[in-house]
C-alpha cells in the first residue's frame, strides 16, 4: 500500500503521543519508586517536611505538587543531592529514567 | 584518572577494558562526574584531602559476572569494594575504605529469587531493597513479613552482613542471626554456597543453617574475605493480631526494675516485640512518638521545667515536677504478636509482674490490630516497622523541619556502644560518656540517653554525630567521635558498628591479648584474599601488601 503524507502524519503523531505516554508512565514510576517515599504529600515524609520548613507554605512542600521545577533542577538534585538526601547512581536511576522524572515532575497536567 | 596505588596505568586500562567486556561498555564508570555518585555522601571527611575515592566503578548484573570480573582483578590485582545498594549512609555510603579501589556495584542484581511462604523464607541478591521485598510479598499477597530497619531503601542482603537491626520479633531484628545459607564469590572468582547449600541437592538450603564442620558465614559479615551474591532469610509468619502495652513508672530509680524485668520477660518469650522504653519527663520519645519529636521537638512544659533545664539539672532532680504533674519518669511499652486470646493473656502477666514490684506502676493498652491492617490502619500505626512495612520517616533525624529549620545536616553518624542490659548500665554510661560528649561540644538532646533495646540480651547506646560539608566542622566532629571511643573502650563499651572512617580505630579496641583478633583475621585475610582485591581496609582489616607500610 502506497502511504498518503497524511497517513505518514496520522502514524508519526500515533507514535510520538505513545512515545510521550510511555515516558510519562516511566517518569512517574520512577517517582513512585526513588522520590515518593520521602516527597509524598503528608506529614510522615521528610522531604515532604524539609520543604514545608524551608518554604512555609509560599510554594507546596510535596514535589508532584509544585509547578516551578525545572528539568534541569531536578537532575541537579538527583545527581546532587542536598541535605541529608544523598545523589543517585546510574545503577539506581539510570539517564534516561532520569530525564523522564524530570519530565514527569515539571508537567502541569499530571498531578496527582 | 586516579588509578589504585600501585597498579600501573597500563594493567588498568587493560583491567578496565576486560570489565567492559564482561559487563558492557555501560556499566564501567571512569567519569568524574559518574565517579561523583561514589562519593560517601555523609563522608566526615568530605571535600578533604584524606577523602576516599573511588577510581572507577562497575556493576555487573549476576553472580557469574561478579566471578568473571574478580578474576580479573585477582590477576591485576585491582582492589574492589562491593556495595549492596549503596544506601549504607552512616556506614560508609556507596564510596570504598581504601582509595583508588573499584566499587563493585551489586545494585544491578535485584532479583528475588525465592519465596516459599509454608517454610517461611525468601532468598534474594544484593540489589533487593526492603521496598522492593515488601512489594513483591503485598502484590503475591504471601503472608509472612521481614523485619525492616529504619529506612527502607537499604538492601537486605547488604544491611544482614553489615549486621543492621529491625523491629519486629527477636529472633527477626538482628538482620545477620535471620538469615539461613550464602553464596559467596572469592577472591579468585571462584563461587561458594555455606551451609546445606554446600551439597549438591539439598532441599535445605534455607532450612538449617549450620550444615556440616565448622560455620563460616559469621566471617563474611563485617569484612572483606569474600562478597555475597545471594542470601536466605527467616521471615516472620503474618500474626492473628498485635496489641502494644504501656507501663507508666513516677520515679528515678525505677528504672532499674523496668529493665530487670523487662529483660526477665523477654528472655522468657513472654513477649516477643520491641520493647521501647522512654523517659516522657526528660523528654526522650518513645517509636511512637519519634517522628512527631523529629518534626517538632521535645513537647513544651512550663517555666518551672524549664528552669530545671537551664540550671542542667541531674535527671533525679526532675522527679518531684514529674510527680507533681503526673508526667511519667518512665514508660515501657511491650509489643506482642499472636493470636489475641494469648497475647492479651500475656499482657496480662507483665502488668501483674510489674504491679508487685512497683506498685504505683500504671498501664494502658496503647495499640490492637486485628491483622492483616487495612490500608487505613497501615498509615494509622504508631510505627510501620514494627509491622514490617518499609518507610523513610527516619530521614527526618538531622534534616529541616520547623524544629530545626537552618541550618540542617549533611548528614550522621552513629557513635553506638553496646552495653549490658542493667539500668545501672544506663546511668553509668550517661554519667561517663554524657560528660564527655557534653565537654567535646556533641549536642546531647536530653538530660539522660535512652538506649536502644533492638537485641534481646543488651543494648546499643546510641549518641547522634551531624555531619557538615565544612571540613573544619567535620574535622571536630571526627575528634570528638574518636575521643568517645576511647572513653567507651577504658570502661568496656564496644561499638556494634560504625562509619567506614572509624572501622579501624574501633577494631584498634578489640584487643585483648596483643589484638589476636584482628592479627587472626589477618590471617584469615591472607589466606582467602592473598592479593588483597577486596575491600581493603574495612573493618579496619588490611591485606599484606598495605598492612606493612601502615604498621612500619
Amino acid at each position: 500500500m502506497k502511504l498518503s503524507l497524511q497517513t505518514l502524519l496520522i502514524y508519526g503523531s500515533i507514535s510520538c503521543v505513545t512515545t510521550a505516554a510511555a515516558a510519562e508512565t516511566q517518569g512517574k514510576l520512577v517517582y513512585e519508586k526513588w522520590c515518593a517515599p520521602c516527597h509524598s504529600r503528608g506529614d510522615v515524609y521528610p522531604g515532604t517536611s524539609a520543604l514545608d520548613a524551608r518554604y512555609k507554605g509560599a510554594i507546596p512542600a510535596s514535589l508532584e505538587e509544585r509547578s516551578d521545577l525545572s528539568p534541569e533542577l531536578v537532575r541537579y538534585f538527583v545527581r546532587n543531592g542536598i541535605s541529608v538526601m544523598p545523589f543517585f547512581r546510574k545503577t539506581e536511576i539510570n539517564d534516561i529514567e532520569l530525564n523522564a522524572l524530570a519530565g514527569y515532575l515539571t508537567k502541569p497536567a499530571i498531578k496527582k | 584518572m586516579q588509578t589504585p596505588h600501585g597498579i600501573s596505568a597500563d594493567d588498568f586500562a587493560q583491567a578496565l577494558r576486560k570489565f567492559r567486556q564482561v559487563v558492557g561498555e555501560k556499566w564501567v564508570f571512569t567519569s568524574p562526574e559518574d565517579l561523583h555518585l561514589y562519593r560517601d555522601a555523609y563522608s566526615p571527611y568530605w571535600g578533604d584531602p584524606e577523602e576516599i575515592l573511588a577510581s572507577a566503578a562497575v556493576a555487573p548484573a549476576s553472580t557469574e559476572e561478579v566471578q568473571q570480573l574478580m578474576r580479573i582483578a585477582n590477576q591485576f590485582k585491582i582492589p574492589m569494594y562491593p556495595i549492596s545498594t549503596g544506601k549504607n549512609l552512616g556506614y560508609g555510603g556507596s564510596a570504598p575504605t581504601y582509595s583508588g579501589s573499584v566499587v563493585l556495584d551489586l545494585k544491578r542484581m535485584n532479583r528475588i529469587l525465592e519465596v516459599n511462604e509454608k517454610q517461611a523464607y525468601c532468598v534474594v541478591e544484593p540489589g533487593v531493597s526492603y521496598f522492593d521485598l515488601y512489594r513483591y510479598l503485598q502484590e503475591k499477597k504471601i503472608k509472612l513479613w521481614m523485619d525492616v530497619p529504619d529506612p527502607g531503601w537499604g538492601s537486605m542482603l547488604g544491611n544482614a552482613i553489615d549486621r543492621g537491626a529491625g523491629y519486629t520479633a527477636a529472633q527477626f531484628r538482628n538482620h545477620f542471626d535471620a538469615h539461613c545459607g550464602m553464596e559467596v564469590v572469592l577472591a579468585n572468582g571462584e563461587v561458594m554456597r555455606t551451609g546445606m547449600g554446600a551439597m549438591p541437592g539439598a532441599e535445605t538450603w534455607q532450612l538449617y543453617k549450620t550444615g556440616f564442620g565448622p560455620w563460616i558465614d559469621g566471617i563474611f559479615s563485617q569484612s572483606n574475605f569474600g562478597i555475597v551474591t545471594k542470601m536466605g532469610f527467616w521471615l516472620m509468619p503474618e500474626p492473628e493480631a498485635f496489641l502494644k502495652g504501656t507501663v507508666h513508672l513516677s520515679s528515678y530509680r525505677d528504672l532499674i526494675p523496668l529493665v530487670d524485668i523487662m529483660t526477665e520477660m523477654e528472655n522468657q518469650k513472654i513477649f516477643t516485640g520491641f520493647p521501647d522504653i522512654n523517659s516522657p519527663l526528660l523528654g526522650s520519645p518513645s517509636l511512637a512518638g519519634l517522628h512527631e519529636f523529629l518534626l517538632n521537638g521535645p513537647v513544651a512544659r512550663d517555666a518551672e521545667y524549664k528552669a530545671l533545664a537551664d540550671r542542667g539539672a541531674k535527671p533525679e532532680e526532675y522527679e518531684g515536677y514529674g510527680k507533681k504533674n503526673g508526667i511519667p519518669f518512665w514508660n515501657g511499652a511491650f509489643t506482642f504478636y499472636g493470636p489475641e486470646k494469648i497475647i492479651r493473656a500475656q499482657w496480662e502477666h507483665v502488668q501483674e509482674r510489674f504491679r508487685k514490684t512497683i506498685p504505683d506502676a500504671t498501664f494502658d493498652e496503647s495499640e490492637y490490630y486485628d491483622l492483616p491492617l487495612s490500608p487505613e490502619q497501615q498509615k494509622q500505626v504508631q510505627y510501620p516497622a514494627q509491622f514490617g512495612i518499609p518507610n523513610m520517616r527516619a530521614f527526618s533525624i538531622g534534616a529541616r523541619s520547623h524544629w530545626n529549620p537552618a541550618p540542617p545536616s549533611d548528614g550522621h553518624a552513629w557513635f553506638s556502644p553496646i552495653i549490658p542490659r542493667d539500668g545501672e548500665a544506663i546511668l553509668k554510661i550517661n554519667e561517663v560518656l554524657g560528660t564527655a560528649a557534653r565537654k567535646l561540644g556533641v549536642p546531647f538532646a536530653f538530660a539522660l540517653n535512652v538506649p536502644v533495646p533492638c537485641w534481646e540480651r543488651c543494648f546499643v547506646f546510641i549518641i547522634p554525630f551531624w555531619i557538615s560539608k565544612d571540613p573544619a566542622k567535620n574535622k571536630q566532629t571526627r575528634e570528638a567521635f574518636r575521643t568517645l571511643i576511647k572513653i567507651a573502650a577504658e570502661n568496656g563499651w564496644g561499638e556494634y558498628r560504625t562509619a567506614t572512617a572509624f572501622q579501624g580505630d574501633v577494631m584498634d579496641t578489640y584487643s585483648f591479648n596483643d589484638n589476636i583478633l584482628l592479627r587472626f583475621h589477618e590471617t584469615l585475610k591472607d589466606a582467602v584474599d592473598p592479593n588483597g582485591v577486596i575491600s581493603p581496609g574495612r573493618y579496619g582489616i588490611w591485606p599484606k601488601n598495605l598492612r606493612e607500610g601502615k604498621k612500619a
